[in-house]
């Protein structure tokens, strides 16, 4: 068995990630921020051991600047309804992914105005192509840092300069580099960074938010969910406290604690070191799939300009086919079709049918790749 | 009497953040109810020693945690 769907989520995880899980579940049980007595203090400690961190990871300096949400997907909502009122202009890339262009569609059909800004066949693009985008009304850029179909990464350190330069908040969705590239929110000029958990962060599904920059004003941005949050109890109006604001509810505090472990596990093994192994594999996988006759490659042609995303197809046989027969007859997983981003399958010329996507991790060997380009040329020269 | 002092703080993030700043820097902290007649935003509250509360206002500020205020807790 082979898995290459880590874009889709990562796995296995580190067995750190299962020990936390059972070690809340066993020794803590109890929610976080209320109640106050020992079990909900170590509860809180574990909710605050991710947010630290997230925030030596992702360099914010304010722990409380991380806040939690389910996913990346709700985390970019909150950013996209929180600043987006009616009558404002978004810019976005050539590249999204539907958790951005979804919530923008919706939003437009109440005032709110999108342009997105082309990016070149193969993904990429150069920051200036923002610019010629930008109005008097713009209210947010937004970029993709990776693409999750061809796994190009964006300049967004660039266009975050172009951002603070112009004064228009600017938002990251890091769904595909948290964890797998190097990101320092003040270093990259990114006001706001949307992660995930149970990708290049190596935790559990469900878990993911938002980083805010040290110097973004909250008082900009509400909060799209309101509710208890063990504060200001007597209040019925939600706290503007951070990181209480946007995050209302009980949370999801059993997949906290296994993020906890993973990001720990994140830090001491290293974001470059991880980054050096995945394009190691991204380049032996491309430099296999080159040589196979009918194979079509996507994306950026230099490893280094990416994730561990490949995207392919072979002349002649549909994308559902070759995923299928890579599971039943080689017992490799991917993922084929649109991959939720047709936006960007617009930009790689690969609507309507979509790519086949093999996706390698921190845990992927050569072995497993040299099998993978393998069984791609046995289905190709068949 | 009064032994111990009480850091009030606005959520119960800011209460785990002051008591592993102190806790780093070897002092006792130990979380706590919010003693009723100290009105505060946080149903938990870190206690030290009386002793404590120049030092532990210095590492908070230090290390940017937000509190509130210290208060002497009477015995």
């Amino acid at each position: 068995m082979i898995y290459l769907d880590n874009a889709a989520t990562s796995w296995p995880k580190p067995p750190c990630v299962e020990h936390a899980i059972m070690r809340y579940l066993r020794e803590v049980g109890a929610s976080p921020g209320r109640s106050g007595h020992r079990l909900a203090n170590e509860a809180e400690r574990i909710r605050f051991d991710v947010r630290e961190a997230l925030a030596e990871l992702l360099g914010v300096r304010d722990p409380r600047r991380v806040v939690f949400t389910s996913n990346a997907t709700a985390a970019i909502n909150l950013v996209l309804r929180g600043l987006l009122d009616p009558g404002a202009h978004a810019v976005v890339t050539g590249m999204e992914h539907n958790a951005v262009l979804r919530p923008l569609r919706a939003l437009e059909r109440h005032g709110v105005s999108v342009s997105i800004a082309a990016c070149r066949a193969d993904g990429t693009m150069d920051a200036e192509s923002i610019e010629a985008h930008l109005r008097s009304n713009t209210r947010l850029i937004t970029a993709v840092h990776a693409s999750n179909v061809c796994g190009a990464i964006l300049p967004v350190r660039e266009i975050g300069v172009i951002a603070r330069r112009r004064g228009i908040p600017f938002l990251v969705d890091a769904a595909q580099t948290a964890g797998c590239v190097p990101i320092n929110v003040h270093a990259d000029n990114i006001d706001l960074l949307a992660f995930t958990g149970h990708k290049g962060l190596l935790g559990p599904s469900g878990t993911g938010g938002l980083v805010i920059h040290d110097e973004f004003d909250i008082a900009r941005l509400p909060p799209l969910l309101r509710g208890g949050t063990g504060s200001r109890s007597e209040q019925q109006r939600q706290p503007d406290l951070l990181p209480d604001k946007y995050e209302a509810g009980t949370p999801n505090i059993l997949g906290l604690a296994g993020l906890a472990a993973s990001v720990r596990h994140v830090l001491d093994r290293g974001v470059e070191t991880m980054m050096e192994h995945e394009h190691a594999l991204t380049g032996r996988l491309m430099e296999g799939l080159r040589r196979i006759d009918r194979v079509r490659l996507f994306g950026p042609p230099d490893a280094r300009r990416r994730t561990a995303v490949v995207s392919f197809t072979i002349d002649g046989l549909p994308v559902s086919e070759i995923a299928y027969r890579l599971d039943e007859e080689f017992g490799i997983m991917c993922r084929p079709g649109l991959h939720c981003a047709p936006r960007a399958h617009q930009t790689l010329g690969t609507l309507p049918d979509g790519t086949v996507r093999l996706a390698a991790g921190p845990f992927t060997g050569e072995d497993e790749i040299d099998a993978a380009i393998e069984a791609v040329r046995i289905l190709a020269e068949a | 009497m009064s032994n111990f002092a009480v850091i009030m703080v606005h959520t119960t993030s800011d209460a785990i953040h002051a008591e592993r700043v102190l806790r780093r820097a070897g002092l006792a902290a130990k979380l706590i109810p919010t003693p009723r007649r100290l009105s505060s935003d946080c149903g938990s509250a870190v206690r030290i020693s009386a002793d404590d509360h120049g030092e532990a206002e210095r590492l908070l500020r230090g290390a940017q945690v937000a509190i509130d205020r210290i208060e002497p807790l009477e015995a």
